[in-house]
């Protein structure tokens, strides 16, 4: 699995951040989200999933091929 | 009946927005609204001005509304569904704009309220409900919990966050009362909205002259770098005073009476120590109630393509997230309140780039409230029988005005 974000489509919302702590973060001083881990292990895979799935923003990719 | 006589009766259907809650049923949706859920992805609802705009029925597309580009929050575009004759203009800062005027100014406040900072508050927020769960245990009783307990919590955390005197509570939780309200004249909501502006202007003054370290200080330290005017700064202060305690102090009061109108679920929680619980049970209410029960807003600004229906350009949309709360495809039996189950999908908090700014700071307010106030008083208990208890029925966000409790 392949994870990225798009900084500039995250409003910052933190949901990323309750669902897959290891792998996401937010900035300290802007909020937005910090990628932590882009090639996280399988047993964050189906958090790291939901997080793109309930991101308001659509900032979260994931690719399953890599 | 002959066919004209249904197509008439088809137009004169078209229900009413917001809708009237079943007698019976205070924490459901309208009955009438909710069915058109069963009819389809998209309806329409009449407004009080006449316009009938689009309504979105379901989760899934009212996900795929709420994050389209296709789609302005712009309440000074023409077409957008207007909540009252007395709403409109702006004044609430970037919640009625777009991107990128929208991400501009949330950008600047939104250190302020991610996960990790909220997360250091927690202890903070711990003392402020022991010390008024304290207060109440030795005053009289019955005593009502909005008053004694569910506006104070926020409203001392938000002041505290912000650096808003909280002697002042009295002052700004009336005028934010005034200004939610439906029924609200425009010159009623016009002079409550220019107290609040007034009042956070003199306060960012305040903090020019003399920063301290909240919140309020940092959105002055941008009027003097030149990147906000002291008009758009006052605006922010007043829309982050409204929305930090408005909202959560209806879901501490409301969510209490649903839970005590559930007694097997308000014992889940006064018998746990378990704060997966306790968090799963904030979603569960959050879904459950979703307060904010007038409908999210936007107007198309381009042709968009939902539920195979083509919603054109200059079309007002109502997206009302307690239906799409109560979408069974996406919460099986979605009318149980189930404090176990999984409901974190819900939408009360919005969805899009304008979902709520404050969520993990109520989520860790609410986490705490509902963590402690049953605990400590198991035996709490409404005071007089629902039937007697205000609702705000004529509230943009539902609640209840007062809930006389004992225990």
């Amino acid at each position: 699995m392949k994870v990225t974000v798009d900084r500039d489509k995250c409003c910052g919302a933190g949901q990323c951040v309750l669902l897959a702590p290891d792998v996401f973060d937010q900035g300290e001083d802007d909020g937005i989200v910090l990628l932590l881990d882009a090639e996280p292990p399988e047993s964050l895979h189906a958090a790291v999933r939901e997080a793109a799935a309930v991101c308001p923003a659509g900032a979260i990719d994931v690719s399953e091929d890599a | 009946m002959t066919d004209t006589v249904r197509e008439t009766a088809g137009e004169t259907e078209i229900p009413q927005f917001p809708g009237v809650r079943a007698a019976k049923c205070p924490f459901d949706p309208p009955p009438e609204l909710r069915a058109l859920q069963q009819n389809g992805t998209l309806a329409k609802v009449r407004l009080w001005n006449g316009s009938t705009p689009w309504f979105v029925t379901r989760h899934a597309a009212q996900k795929e509304v709420l994050s389209s580009p296709k789609v302005s929050a712009d309440v000074t575009k023409p077409g957008y569904p207007i909540h009252t004759r007395a709403f409109g203009g702006g004044g609430l800062s970037f919640i009625l704009k777009d991107d990128p005027e929208h991400a501009r100014l949330r950008r600047m406040v939104q250190a302020a309220f991610t996960v990790r900072r909220v997360e250091t508050m927690r202890p903070a927020i711990q003392r402020i409900v022991d010390d008024l769960i304290d207060q109440m245990l030795a005053g009289p009783k019955p005593v009502d919990l909005v008053e004694a307990f569910a506006l104070p919590v926020p409203s001392l955390v938000i002041c505290e966050l912000l650096g808003v005197p909280y002697a002042d509570h009295d002052f700004f939780q009336h005028n934010s009362k005034t200004i939610i309200k439906r029924t609200v004249t425009p010159e009623d909501r016009a002079v409550a909205f220019g107290r609040l502006h007034e009042y956070l202007d003199g306060l960012v003054a305040q903090k020019l002259d003399d920063p301290a370290d909240d919140l309020l200080s940092k959105v002055a330290a941008r009027v003097e770098d030149g990147e906000l005017t002291r008009e758009e700064a006052a605006q922010m202060g007043v829309l982050l005073l409204i929305a930090g305690h408005e909202t959560t102090a209806n879901m501490i009061a409301l969510g209490t009476l649903a839970l005590l109108q559930h007694p097997g679920q308000l014992a889940l929680l006064r018998e746990t120590d378990d704060p997966k619980l306790v968090a799963s049970a904030v979603e569960e209410l959050l879904r459950y109630l979703n307060i904010t029960h007038s409908g999210r807003r936007r107007v198309a600004v381009e042709d968009i393509e939902i539920g195979g229906q083509v919603i054109r350009a200059g079309e007002g949309i109502i997206i009302p997230n307690d239906i799409g709360n109560r979408d069974p495809e996406v919460f099986p039996d979605p009318d149980r309140l189930d404090v176990r189950r999984d409901a974190h999908r819900h939408v009360a908090f919005g969805f899009g780039v304008h979902q709520c700014l404050g969520q993990s700071l109520a989520r860790v307010e609410l986490q705490v409230v509902y963590g402690t106030l049953y605990r400590r008083i198991p035996t709490l208990k409404a005071a007089v029988p629902i039937e007697e208890i205000p609702f705000k029925h004529d509230g943009q966000v539902y609640g209840v005005y007062e809930l006389p409790v004992t225990w």
